[in-house]
């Protein structure tokens, strides 16, 4: 949730109530699950450990919501450590989806070459994995558990190249239409 | 597995269509395979995967390139000395087997080296051997209708190397099987590469990694990853860091 929250003030310094709009936009029906108290709760454990800062926006009531929130350096440091992160796989895969959308609207990291980076790591935990499976000696019980990993991970590959496939022709589709909004692209609501 | 390039492409291309409807199937390639590598080409269909392996393997005709075989250059070859070239040098595995239905597994595997110009008898007895190789001794009298699709695929890799080819070319080779049978293929390639046959797999089968020693991912006409892997002898060497993703 921290790295989620930091990429999303990447693109540029927002208030609380941005933040959370473009959460839920990125997310879209399955942000109306999101409890927007997480976001100032985190938001409050990132100002303190230094990574973001916050300021009180003149004439507004100095609520959480109010207020303006911007990365400091270590931030944006922690930001770019977690788009490099190809830890994979997580069961949930709205964190990385999230990487994508945040990577994408404040232009930190291509998607595509993300996803390449992931498609990579999986492939080589296949590989792992289906090579124990050649093993003839292989206990057939152990053996299943092998084809279940196996399975989980040719199912991540599969929704990378679905993945790759969107990043690929929305980038066309940014890059063919001029001019080019800057807003566009993956965070409806979010600059509103 | 790094030698001298066995197999090679030079801006290899071909076209579909004209004008608007112009289909870049394969879109200027170079690949260069050393003797002995198992190499595995991967996209979702309609990357031109499949186009590539029959250019590779003189069953089609690039628009533009070279393709070069050991000293041969096989995309400007006669058609009938490129027939030969295939019958001796190139052993082709497809997804459906492509095994005659009124043959024994036994006469399947030798009919490539009688066609090749073999006597039946030694051609007899390197049928047999190849059968007992994959594992299908016991089946060599059986039709292929009375096989299991794996057992089916296995005969066709026999086949495939019954002229003792410089390379094996394999279209989806597991595409119409399921998992135990998928299983069996790949130890039977694992033991090809072992014995230092030069392999090119094209798939969208990613379990095809577990036998490679390199991958090159295709889109769109062109290679868009190339990755080699460091293969220890030991299958399985990985098994520690199987299950660390998921808990």
């Amino acid at each position: 949730m921290q790295d989620v929250v930091l990429a999303m003030l990447a693109k540029e310094p927002a208030h609380g109530y941005e933040l959370r709009s473009r959460m839920r936009g990125a997310l879209g029906p399955l942000g109306d699950a999101m409890n927007a108290g997480q976001i100032y709760v985190t938001l409050a454990r990132l100002a303190k450990a230094g990574l973001v800062t916050s300021q009180h926006a003149e004439g507004l009531p100095d609520r959480p919501d109010r207020r303006v929130y911007a990365l400091t350096p270590a931030g944006q440091q922690r930001v770019a450590a977690w788009l490099a992160d190809v830890s994979w796989p997580k069961p949930d895969l709205t964190e990385f989806h999230l990487k994508l959308v945040a990577a994408a609207a404040a232009r930190l990291a291509d998607p595509v070459t993300l996803i390449d980076a992931h498609r990579r790591e999986v492939l080589r935990r296949l590989r792992d994995s289906q090579r124990a499976a050649l093993e003839r000696s292989v206990d057939p019980v152990v053996g299943l558990l092998v084809e279940g990993v196996v399975l989980r991970l040719r199912a991540d590959l599969e929704w990378l190249e679905a993945c790759e496939r969107m990043w690929t022709e929305r980038d066309r589709a940014d890059n063919g239409s001029a001019p080019r909004t800057e807003d566009r692209g993956g965070l409806p609501g979010g600059a509103a | 597995m790094t030698g001298p390039a066995l197999l090679q492409a030079r801006r290899v291309a071909r076209w579909y269509g004209r004008g608007s409807a112009l289909v870049r199937a394969v879109d200027e390639i170079d690949l260069e395979v050393p003797a002995g590598q198992t190499l595995a080409i991967m996209g979702p269909s309609g990357c031109g995967k499949s186009t590539l392996l029959h250019l590779l393997g003189g069953l089609q005709r690039p628009t533009d390139g070279e393709i070069w075989l050991a000293e041969h250059r096989i995309d400007t070859m006669s058609e009938r000395a490129l027939a030969r070239l295939r019958r001796r040098h190139i052993g082709f595995v497809f997804q459906s087997f492509h095994l005659m239905d009124e043959l024994t597994a036994v006469e399947n595997v030798e009919l490539a080296a009688l066609l090749a110009g073999q006597s039946p008898r030694r051609a007899r007895q390197r049928a047999l051997h190849l059968l007992d190789r994959v594992g299908l001794a016991d089946r060599a009298k059986h039709l292929p209708s009375a096989l299991s699709g794996g057992q089916r695929q296995r005969v066709a890799i026999a086949r495939a190397l019954s002229n003792e080819p410089l390379i094996v070319l394999a279209d989806e080779p597991t595409g119409n099987l399921d998992s135990a049978a998928t299983l069996e293929v790949l130890r039977l390639f694992e033991d090809l590469r072992t014995a230092g046959q030069t392999l090119v797999v094209v798939t969208h089968d990613a379990r095809i990694a577990a036998i490679a020693d390199r991958m090159i991912s295709m889109r769109d006409g062109s290679f868009a990853d190339d990755s080699r892997f460091t293969t220890s002898a030991a299958t399985g060497a990985g098994t520690g860091t199987v299950y660390g993703g998921w808990r």
